[in-house]
Order: structure tokens, then sequence, then C-alpha cells
């Protein structure tokens, strides 16, 4: 896989890991107490078909998280943002 | 002995005479045979035995993908098992051998499989194994193992070394043939860069521009995603010896492709078609006119199809005699007629050979003809052709599925990967339409085989289909159709065929199995290139590792790096140097390298901010100048890590993260600064390898550094005091940074230096401590003591235990919020009854407490619902004996209760108290002494 790095160009994906999907917000209560919002945050996930925007880390090159929009049914990427 | 060379054609060179070795006994080829056509030039017929009866088999086709010719090359560590005969290029002292045989391949005793073979059909091993259960590990499958196999893997490390490449081009040209050639030469021609890649020897002098890059000997093996290829470069597998790599795994990155991989025959199945002699049609072609060779001194042709016929004239004009031409079509074609009349042989349409007559090799054929009657006829070779398959495995590696195409009879290319493009017979293109599809002479006497390789017949196929497995995918995996080193390449179609016609339905309605990478076997040694034993990856070595090895220390993996573990005197083994290490710190002072410590700069206006919220404890009130330790939880609640933080400015500070989670830690700090909180103005950078870290533990450690710190930086505890830090100069100008922070529990020190100096800071600090008895120490020494201060580290940070598991819910501020608060409050993460971490002290001195050992209560059964936790950690401690930290259900009320530690894999079983984690000097005296 050829991820295209904003700040690089297009490497090797062995340059990135990926991290989590990008869908999800961090719950901004002040974490103060285990809500369903917590949980669903840190646990539950869709697994989705089709386009999906992820947080890769480009820690073989410039250290920046990235937003990847990519088809998990059929690996192609779609977009590269830096958040 | 039938084959022979001709007297003139092919491209071989035959003024250079190869000699080589087959099975012990001498040949002689030309440069430019291959083992195939060599020994078939020189009478061999017998290459191996088949996989599961044990038949006499001989070479069938002419590329790579050959079903019976396997063989070893090389010997001893060299030996590679399973090398196709047909790929395998001649060179002088050349050692091959045939595999699956018994004393000699012409007398093979478990060729008595053969005649259990009723027994032995599609299935077998699932139906006949299956009882008693235990028998199948030690009896039946070692049986079946050494009875049908494949070739004898060496069982030494593989000497040969690989290598591994990138390469890039706009087009990627799969197949070196007419169509390829022409391809690349366009795509060149408009400017693009292009490779291509050829599977064979470079047989003719192509006439390529300059910017198309040839890799001969070159099997692309796979297509993946972004335009990435492997492809598999054979680089001196066709030379005497070389030190040069063998095999070279090329990663071709392209932009675009082009698939020129041809056409792959088929055969037609009929009776006993796996004796030696019995070839494809065009495999029969290639040996004429690529080598030379005749494999037989008369041929006759079975065919359903035009494109055959093009061997009688290639046969006719190398001399060589046509016995005759079964078409299995009712009519053959005006062509056909016309060049088999030239070469003098009858043609039978309409007819079919029902069965190969012979024991070791083809003697003739017993054909049926159209009008119903049956007639023999003596040949040696059977040429035999069902229709040509294009080549088109690479185009389903991104699951596009095969499509039949009525027209000419064969799966052509469905959905292609992206950017991919198929061209000539890869694509359906030019393969002749007049073909009947014909893949078995029907259900003959003798077995009609369908994979050559897999010992698949057409009554297995038909099993197969009566006992329900009617999904193509289900069917390979039950007879083993398709599997191993050539994956089906002629087997395939002509298996679907049987499955179809016996399911009555179409073969298109009957579908294909997917192709999946690698298109040929492929060693694992390519695949690991340089990445083996100690290059499995690249090692770390701290700033001091000469000095340490001048010191005699001995050296252990820790993670990535590589760390002195303990420095032995004469006549010291592991644990007597580890606890004099000990003793000199506790008494006197060490030093040990620390830089492997993760260091983690970070700087901004909002520095202090983001530890606060990084961090579970407080960060905003500590002082310029001073250090705090830390604790640092994943979003779920649990440790991810802990270590000091010291602050060196208002808007400055260096993290220490443990060694283990120093990658992690960055990469986590990142996604909180850029992904969480893009707001806070701070940044930060690894500074691991800029500076060399060293301890410096012991009550003398401020007299030793005294001696080494420039004036006018004040050393004394009123000036400098615990958990103090701060920048200076080092033995007369050089920038440090000093900390006093002990991890040992006594007084200590750690002082940075750039990573340059180390090791000189290494030697000056020995001579400065000389007169106190300074001593350096390893990592057992470090572990040793870190045991007896209960510091938690990575056995007991193993990503299921929280702050109030390790004794550590006094960070957890209540002020603030941080990563991890809100999931760290879980009721059940706070239950009394997790397993916390506590001491161990055995009731009796003699006994020592392992790592691993289990806790459960004394005079309980060692069953799991007993289990009470385990030991994480174990030291032998020079003055408190054997101790440990565990993690035990419910620990702070065990305090003082005796509990059974159990250890069955390396026996142990006794009992031990529980005690605080903190086995030495509790009240932390030490730290100021």
């Amino acid at each position: 896989m050829r991820i295209f790095c904003p700040h690089c160009g297009e490497r090797g994906l062995e340059e990135f890991t990926y991290a989590q999907d990008a869908e999800r917000a961090r719950p901004t209560d002040g974490g103060a107490t285990p809500t369903k919002e917590w949980e669903g945050y840190v646990y539950l996930r869709d697994n989705l078909k089709g386009p999906r925007r992820e947080y890769w880390y480009h820690g073989g090159g410039c250290h920046a998280w990235l937003v990847v929009e990519r088809d998990v049914s059929t690996h192609e990427i779609l977009s590269v943002t830096v958040p | 002995m039938s084959g022979y060379r001709l007297s003139q054609g092919g491209v071989i060179d035959r003024a250079r005479t190869v000699n080589f070795k087959f099975d012990g006994k001498s040949y002689a080829g030309f440069a430019g045979d291959t083992l195939a056509s060599a020994l078939l030039a020189s009478g061999v017929k017998l290459f191996g035995r088949s996989f599961k009866y044990h038949r006499p088999r001989g070479v069938f086709a002419s590329g790579s993908e050959e079903p019976n010719a396997l063989v070893e090359l090389r010997t001893g560590a060299y030996r590679e098992p399973n090398t196709r005969a047909t790929m395998a290029e001649i060179f002088e002292g050349l050692e091959a051998a045939s595999q699956n045989r018994g004393v000699s391949l012409k007398y093979d005793p478990l060729a008595v499989n053969n005649w259990l073979s009723p027994f032995l059909v599609a299935g077998f091993y699932y139906k006949t194994f299956m009882w008693p259960s235990g028998f199948w590990e030690k009896i039946y499958e070692p049986m079946i193992r050494r009875a049908a196999g494949l070739g004898r893997n060496a069982g030494m490390p593989d000497p040969d070394c690989y290598e591994k490449t990138t390469e890039f081009c706009d087009v990627l040209v799969i197949g070196g043939g007419a169509d390829g050639a022409a391809a690349a030469i366009a795509a060149a021609e408009a400017g693009q860069r292009v490779i291509l890649c050829d599977e064979n020897a470079p047989l003719y002098a192509l006439q390529l521009p300059e910017s198309v890059r040839l890799f001969s000997r070159t099997t692309v093996l796979g297509v993946y995603d972004g335009g990435t290829y492997a492809a598999l470069e054979r680089l001196t597998d066709h030379l005497p010896s070389s030190s040069a790599p063998r095999q070279r795994l090329v990663r071709i990155i392209a932009k675009r492709s082009v698939l020129a991989t041809g056409a792959l025959e088929r055969p037609i199945a009929f009776g006993h078609n796996d004796l030696p002699g019995v070839m494809l049609s065009r495999a029969v072609g290639d040996y004429v006119t690529r080598y030379g060779v005749a494999p037989g001194r008369n041929v006759l042709l079975y065919l359903n199809n035009d494109d055959a016929a093009s061997l009688i004239p290639t046969l006719h004009g190398a001399g060589v005699k046509l016995a005759g031409v079964v078409d299995a079509r009712p009519r053959s074609s005006d062509a056909l007629y016309d060049a088999a009349r030239a070469a003098g042989a009858p043609v039978y349409a309409g007819a079919a050979i029902i069965r190969a007559v012979g024991a070791m090799g083809v003697k003739g054929a017993r054909i049926r003809l159209a009008a119903g009657g049956e007639l023999s006829l003596p040949c040696d070779i059977i040429a035999v052709s069902g229709g040509f398959n294009p080549n088109l495995a690479l185009t389903s590696h991104f699951d596009g599925k095969p499509v039949w195409d009525e027209r000419i009879a064969a799966f052509v290319p469905g959905i292609l990967p992206p950017g991919m493009e198929v061209v000539g017979k890869a694509a359906g293109q030019g393969i002749n339409a007049n073909i009947l599809p014909v893949f078995h002479s029907g259900y003959v006497p003798g077995k009609s085989f369908l994979d050559l390789q897999n010992d698949v017949t057409v009554k297995d196929m038909k099993l197969a289909e009566r006992e329900g497995f009617a999904s193509v995918e289900h069917m390979k995996r039950y007879t083993t159709l398709g599997m191993a080193t050539d994956q089906g390449k002629t087997a395939n179609v002509n298996a679907i065929g049987v499955l179809a016609e016996a399911l009555g339905r179409g073969v298109g309605e009957t579908g294909t199995t997917r192709f999946r990478p690698p298109y040929v076997p492929v060693a694992i040694g390519a695949l690991a290139g340089a990445h083996t034993g100690r290059y499995f990856r690249p090692m770390r070595l701290t700033p001091t590792h000469g000095w340490a090895k001048e010191l005699g220390a001995v050296f252990v993996e820790t993670g990535p790096w590589l760390r002195a573990q303990y420095f032995p005197q004469p006549g010291e083994d592991w644990l007597s140097a580890a606890q004099r290490e000990v003793n000199t710190v506790r008494l006197a002072v060490g030093i040990c390298d620390v830089t492997t410590l993760g260091k983690i700069d970070i700087q901004g206006p909002d520095a202090a901010v983001f530890l606060e919220r990084v961090y579970t404890n407080s960060w905003k009130t500590l002082a310029i100048g001073k250090v705090r330790y830390g604790l640092m939880l994943r979003e779920d609640g649990m440790v991810m890590d802990d270590g000091t933080t010291a602050r060196l400015g208002e808007t400055h500070f260096v993290m220490t993260t443990t060694t283990a989670n120093a990658g992690r830690v960055m990469q986590h700090l990142e996604f909180c600064a850029q992904i969480l909180w893009p707001e806070l103005d701070v940044a930060m950078i690894s500074v691991t390898d800029q500076w060399g870290q060293i301890a410096v533990a012991g009550p003398k450690s401020t007299a030793t550094l005294a001696k080494l710190v420039d004036a006018p930086f004040d050393l004394s505890d009123e000036a400098f005091p615990y958990m103090a830090c701060g920048a200076l100069t080092v033995y007369g100008g050089v920038p440090a940074r000093l900390f006093r922070i002990s991890f040992s529990g006594e007084r200590a020190y750690e002082l940075a230096v750039p990573a340059r100096f180390a090791h000189a800071l290494a030697e000056k600090l020995m001579e400065a401590g000389a007169e106190y008895g300074i001593a350096p120490y390893g990592t057992e020494a470090l572990g040793i003591m870190r045991i007896e201060k209960g510091h938690a580290a990575g056995p007991e940070l193993n990503g299921q235990t929280t702050a109030h598991d390790l004794g550590l819910h006094k960070l957890l501020s209540k002020k603030k919020d941080f990563i991890g608060r809100a999931m760290a409050a879980r009721p059940a993460l706070m239950d009394t009854q997790r397993q916390t971490m506590v001491g161990l002290k055995p009731v009796n001195e003699r006994d020592v407490i392992r790592a691993g050992s289990h806790l459960l209560p004394v005079g309980a059964q060692a069953k799991a619902e007993n289990d009470l936790g385990h030991v994480t950690s174990a030291a032998r401690s020079p003055t408190l004996g054997s101790i440990a930290l565990a993690l035990l259900a419910g620990g702070p009320a065990r305090m003082g209760e005796t509990v059974r530690v159990y250890d069955p894999i390396r026996g142990g079983d006794f009992e031990a108290v529980v005690t605080s984690p903190v086995h030495y000097d509790p009240e932390g005296k030490r730290l100021h002494a």
C-alpha cells in the first residue's frame, strides 16, 4: 500500500502505523466518570464496509498524524489530510 | 531411452558442453539447456515418483507450470527440494537428484501404494485416520508424511544469501514474449520508465530501447495495493557457485502494468495419462525449437483445437516421426488435414485416446474411434492439448474473478487490479476458437489423472461431487487438487470441467478457484532477505558499549538495545557478579548506562498543561529545576508507562519513559498534541539518541561527581537536593544535565551529556570513583535493586494493571482531567479483590522464588479456580535472599499471610509470606545517606 503524505510525498506502508478510526470524537465532559459515551469512544466500533476515515502515524517520516480516507474493502486511498 | 538431440535447431550454445549429474550418474548438455531438456536429450524419461501413489513420472511441460519433474538441486546445506527441472538451468558440476522415491527411481517399494489405490481416494486421510484420535500425531501423520511427499528439506541453516530491493517505474510489463516486448517498446517510446520482467533466461537478445530495464529470470509473484508488485529475481541459481546473493526479492512500484503472460496449455485426461512420455503438445514443440531436443522418436498427437496443430509442421520440419493425430472434434480443420498429410500421418477425427500403454514409459496408445471400434498405435510420446488457458493468475490477486469464455473454452480475466492492462493470449486474444471443450476421454479403465502433482483423478472428482463437495473451493480442499508447488496450473480447468459435467452445469456457472500469491513457490530465505540471525532487526548500541566491552561486560538484548547485563570479574558467575555490583552501589558507588530510557524533549507555552493531561498527577506546580515521577494511563484506564520528567525552564521539560515503551509513548504524545488538543502550543522531539545518560548511584555518588562538575555548580544537598535537576558543564566545559533521582533507592544521580561524550564520561567517572571502589553495574544489578525497592517495571506494567493494582493510586489527581481518568474509575477496576502488587519472601530461606510461579491459598489444590495470582519479578538479593514482586488477589489485605508458591513446570512448591513490595529501606533514608 502507498500513502501520499502531504509533507513527505508518496511513501510505502512500512513507514506508517495505523492507530484507530477517525470517526469518533473524544468526550469533553472532563472524564470524571465512566459514562456510556466514554465506553463508546474507547471500545465500540461499527466496522463498516466502504470508505472510512482513519488516523495513520507517519513515524518513519515526518511524525505527523494523518487522516487517511480509505475504502476498507478495496484498500483504495481516497484522500490524505493533515487534520 | 527415446529422446535425443536433434542435429540442428534450438537456441542452445552447442559449442559449450556442460557436465552435470542426475541421481549420481554423469550427463552432458549444452549451455542454454534446462535440466529437463538436457536429460530428455540424453534419453532420460523417468524424473520422479508421484506424490501419493509413487507412480513413475516424466517431464510434462516446459515452463514453470511443470507438475511432475520436481528435483532436488545441489547438495548438503545448499540442497533445494521441489525445483522444477524445466526451470533449472544446468551449469558445470550441477548435482541433481530425483525425489520421493525408494532405493532408486526405477525400484520404489512404496509403489505398492498404487495397488492400494482403491483405498487412497479423495478424502481418504480424513476418512481413514480418524480413530483413535491420539494416533494422528504420533503414528498416522509421520507415516503419511514419509510415504507421500515431495523433496527433503536440507535440515540445515540456509548458507545462501538473499537480498531485497525496491524499484520504481511508470509501466511494468510482465512477460517478455512478443506481446510483452511490443508493449515495453511502445511505452518506452512514449517516454515512460519501463521495467520488463521475464521468467526465463534471456535466450534471445531482445532489441529493447535503453529506457526499458529488463529483469530476466524474474517471476512476478503477486499484485498488491497501490501499484505494488512482488517479483523474484533468480540471480545465481544458474551458476556453479557464487558469493553473490542467490535470489533477490524485488518490490516494484508501478503506476501501470501490462500483463503479457500468454496462455498455458491444458491436457485432456485419459487412462494412464501420467506415464512418462505423455506431455503437453506445446512442451514437445518447445523442446524441439528452443533446445533442439526430440523428446521421442514417434509422437502421437491428441488434441481438440487448432492451435496445437502447429506441432505437426514443427515435428515434420525437425524430422521427428508423427504416429498420427487423434482429434476429439468430429471434424478436423482443413489446415490440420493438410499438415498431417504433409507429415505422412493419419488423422483420427471424432476419436479419443482412452489409455496410454506401457510400464515405465509410453509404448503405445489405445484409441477409441469415431465409428465405435478401438485401435492400438505404437508411439513413445503422446503430445496432448485440451486447449489454452490465458495465464491470468495475477489478475485475480485483487479478488477479480475469471470469466468463462465459451468462444475459446477458457477462463479470461474478469475485473482487473487497478492500473493493470492485459494483452495478447493472457487476455484470450489470439487463441483459436476452433475448439471442442473436452476435459477427459470419459470414464475409462485405469487412472485418468487431472492433477499430476497431487495424484487426483477424474474418479476422485466424481467421488467428491457425490459426497457433496459441489463448490469448487470445497472440492479443491477435499481432493487437494490444485495445491502444492504448481497450484494446479495444468489441472484446475479440467477439474472444473469434470465437476461441471458431474453437476450438470456449465463451466462458467461452476466457477473457478481464486488465485493467490505467490505465482510460483518462493524460498523463505528470499522473503527474509538479509534479515536473518542477528540481522533480523537493527541492533541499537548504547554510547558506552565499547567501554563496557573493554571491561568484559556480558550483554543482553533489551528490546532493540544491547545493554551490559553484568561485568564479571575472574571466577564470578552472573549471580555473584550482579550481587557484588549491588553491594558496591549500596555501600560505595556504581555507574550504569541508562541511555536506553526514552528521552522526550517537550517545549512550548502550554507544555505544563500538556503534561497535566497526559500524566495522572499534577505538573503545573512543579518548580523549575525539579524532577517529578509521573504515571501515564491509556484511554482505557490501564497503566501505559511511567518515568520521571524534569522541568528545565518555564516552558521546557524533559520526559523519560521506560526503555520498552519509548516509541509508543512518543507516538501517543504526538497523537495527543496533534489530534486531541491541537489548540495547545507545545512541540516535542525524541532526544534518546542525542543524550548519553549515566546513573551514578551509592553513598559516595556525590563525592565522585564533585570531582567532575565544573565550578561554580554546587552539589551540596542544600543547593541540589533530592529530585533537583539542572544544566551544568563537566570536566572542563562539556555541556551536561544532572538529575538527582534514584532507581536503586540510594543517594543517586543521572548525568546526561551529548552522546559522543558518554564513553569519555564513563571513563572519567571510573577514575573519579576509584578511591571509593567504584564499579560499573549492569541490568541484572539494576533489576535486583528495583525489586528490592518495589518499583514496578515491564513485568508489572503488562497492560492489564491499573494504578490501584500497582499501589500508585495516590498519583491519580482528582482535580483535573487526564487521559484514562474516566475509564480508570470503572467499579470493576476499583474492586479490592483485584490482583494487586505485593512483595513475597519464602518462609524457608532455602527456597528460591521464580518469576512465573502461581500463587495459591495454602492447602488448596493446584486448580485454575484456586489461583490467586502470579510472581511477576524475582531476585536474589545479596542482603535479603530470595525476594519477589507478585500480583496477588486482594493483595494489601493479605499482608503477613502465607501463600503457596506453585511452579509445576520447573518443579517448585513451597510457602511464602506476603510482604510490602518495598523490601529494602521502606522509609527511604538511603536516598539521603
